[in-house]
């Protein structure tokens, strides 16, 4: 059965999956908007590169990231500039990766919302003289709320189920880095098989759960381009 | 003219048959401590006998998985001596091919040069945020920086201060990227041609940790390949163990 330690993991990743898509929703909603909108010739190299993190393994974001954050990489000089030292080993910089692996997943839902409402209703409300920030809040916003939900249940499924980046970054630190798929890893490699089937059995059930939930419900479907 | 155009014509078939016709491939899962002074044997292996060894790298306890659930390996080169017992005992390696090919060596190392002094008095000494080991329980280089701490009475003391990569791969790049300032490797990591690489170290003396002895063994699917069995025997000889003595490693 699942030990202290399991269950200290599962607290973890629910934490930082919870944060990261917090965070996730703010910087995504400016961005996602910007991409179903603009006609800037920026668009393509902006979409290539929020696109990135679906297609690069895992451990080659975690090492770069490892680099760039540690004490002679460019983001790891800013946040010892700022007297935070350095990210890795970290919970901050456990979400820092979370956000970057996660981003295609909330950035494509929103953006298929956004598009999806068109520019119509915005046109409506201008002429009833609503101005840009109040039609945004109160005719897009509800109007996207199905990208919304679709959005925060894959950004947040996706970091629950984060290996690699983790591995490469976090150092496997009880209570502040060592998520559910690291202790899965290490009950494998140490032959702890029955431990390792019931975390595993766990992340399986409860991803098949959550994207039951959301094919079965008719208003919230994945929107991939 | 033309017997002799035939005779031509069957001798530039059968030549090539002629000269490698007992060269076969072998493929090997190698721990990931041993890859780098493997792959030179590798290289050796093919130019003394005409046979190739084909790698791969990772972590033992993942090999024990995977050929336990018929990974196609022939020979393994194990970090540990429990792996190929195991493997023995449950009938999926050939008995009695066990052999300590190599016993891997622990240091205390950082890339600044002259940051870890020559007694390793600087884990008394403290200044540092991070010490990286390798997962005590899954690797047994890490098992054995658990015991080095422990004998030194500082397990307590510097437990916060522990990051732990999942294999000693991962813990020298933590240590080799800065993030962590020392760390314990592999003296094979930081150890090429009998001499340090870059930065300084403390090799940490034999009495402080049981002997790291790594077992070679060959398994039921190399048991009739020719090539798994020279492999083994070239890994006993003067050259291969002239090479593994350049990496810090003792037998």
């Amino acid at each position: 059965m699942l030990d202290a330690t399991d269950l200290a993991a599962i607290r973890l990743t629910l934490e930082l999956a919870a944060l990261s898509t917090a965070i996730l929703l703010v910087l995504c909603t400016p961005l996602a908007w910007w991409l179903a909108t603009t006609p800037s010739r920026w668009k393509a190299p902006i979409d290539a590169v929020v696109a990135l993190p679906l297609v690069l393994p895992p451990t080659v974001l975690g090492f770069y990231l490892l680099v760039a954050m540690g004490p002679e990489g460019p983001i790891g000089r800013f946040t010892t500039a700022l007297g935070l030292g350095t990210l890795p080993f970290t919970f901050a910089g456990l979400v820092v990766g979370s956000v970057i692996y996660s981003l295609p997943f909330v950035v494509q839902p929103l953006r298929q919302a956004f598009a999806a409402v068109g520019r119509r209703p915005l046109e409506v409300a201008a002429t009833l003289r609503a101005g840009p920030w109040d039609s945004f809040f109160s005719v897009v916003l509800p109007l996207a709320r199905p990208g919304f939900v679709t959005a925060a249940v894959l950004g947040f499924a996706h970091t629950v189920g984060e290996f690699g980046v983790v591995l490469m970054i976090g150092g496997n630190i009880p209570e502040r880095t060592r998520v559910v798929s690291v202790q899965i890893y290490d009950h494998v490699e140490a032959l702890e098989y029955a431990q390792a089937h019931w975390l595993a059995g766990g992340m399986v059930a409860f991803s098949f759960i959550v994207l039951l939930l959301l094919y079965s419900s008719r208003r919230l479907r994945p929107g991939w381009s | 003219m033309l017997l002799r155009l035939l005779a031509a014509v069957l001798a530039a078939i059968c030549l090539p048959l002629s000269v490698p016709v007992h060269a076969a491939e072998v493929q090997v899962a190698v721990a990931s401590n041993f890859l780098a002074p493997m792959q030179r044997i590798a290289a050796a292996f093919e130019r003394d006998t005409g046979h190739r060894a084909r790698l791969a790298s990772g972590a033992t306890g993942k090999f024990y998985a995977q050929i336990r659930n018929g990974a196609p390996f022939e020979v393994l080169l194990a970090a540990d001596e429990t792996t190929p017992a195991r493997l023995e005992a449950e009938g999926r390696a050939v008995a009695g091919t066990r052999f300590t090919y190599a016993i891997g060596r622990l240091v205390l190392w950082s890339p600044r040069a002259e940051y870890v002094d020559a007694e390793g008095a600087i884990l008394r000494r403290g200044g540092f945020a991070h010490l990286a080991v390798a997962n005590p329980r899954t690797a047994p280089y890490g098992a054995a920086a658990a015991q080095v701490l422990a004998a030194l009475g500082l397990g307590d003391a510097l437990a916060a201060r522990l990051v732990t990569g999942e294999n000693i791969g991962q813990t020298y790049q933590f240590v080799a990227s800065g993030n962590a300032e020392l760390g314990f490797v592999a003296l094979s990591q930081v150890m090429a041609d009998g001499k340090l690489a870059g930065g300084s170290a403390w090799p940490v003396p034999d009495e402080l940790y049981l002997p790291i002895r790594q077992d070679a063994v060959l398994l039921e699917r190399g048991a009739d390949n020719p090539a798994a069995a020279a492999l083994l025997d070239y890994l006993r000889g003067d050259a291969a163990r002239a090479l593994i003595g350049g990496y810090g490693y003792r037998f």
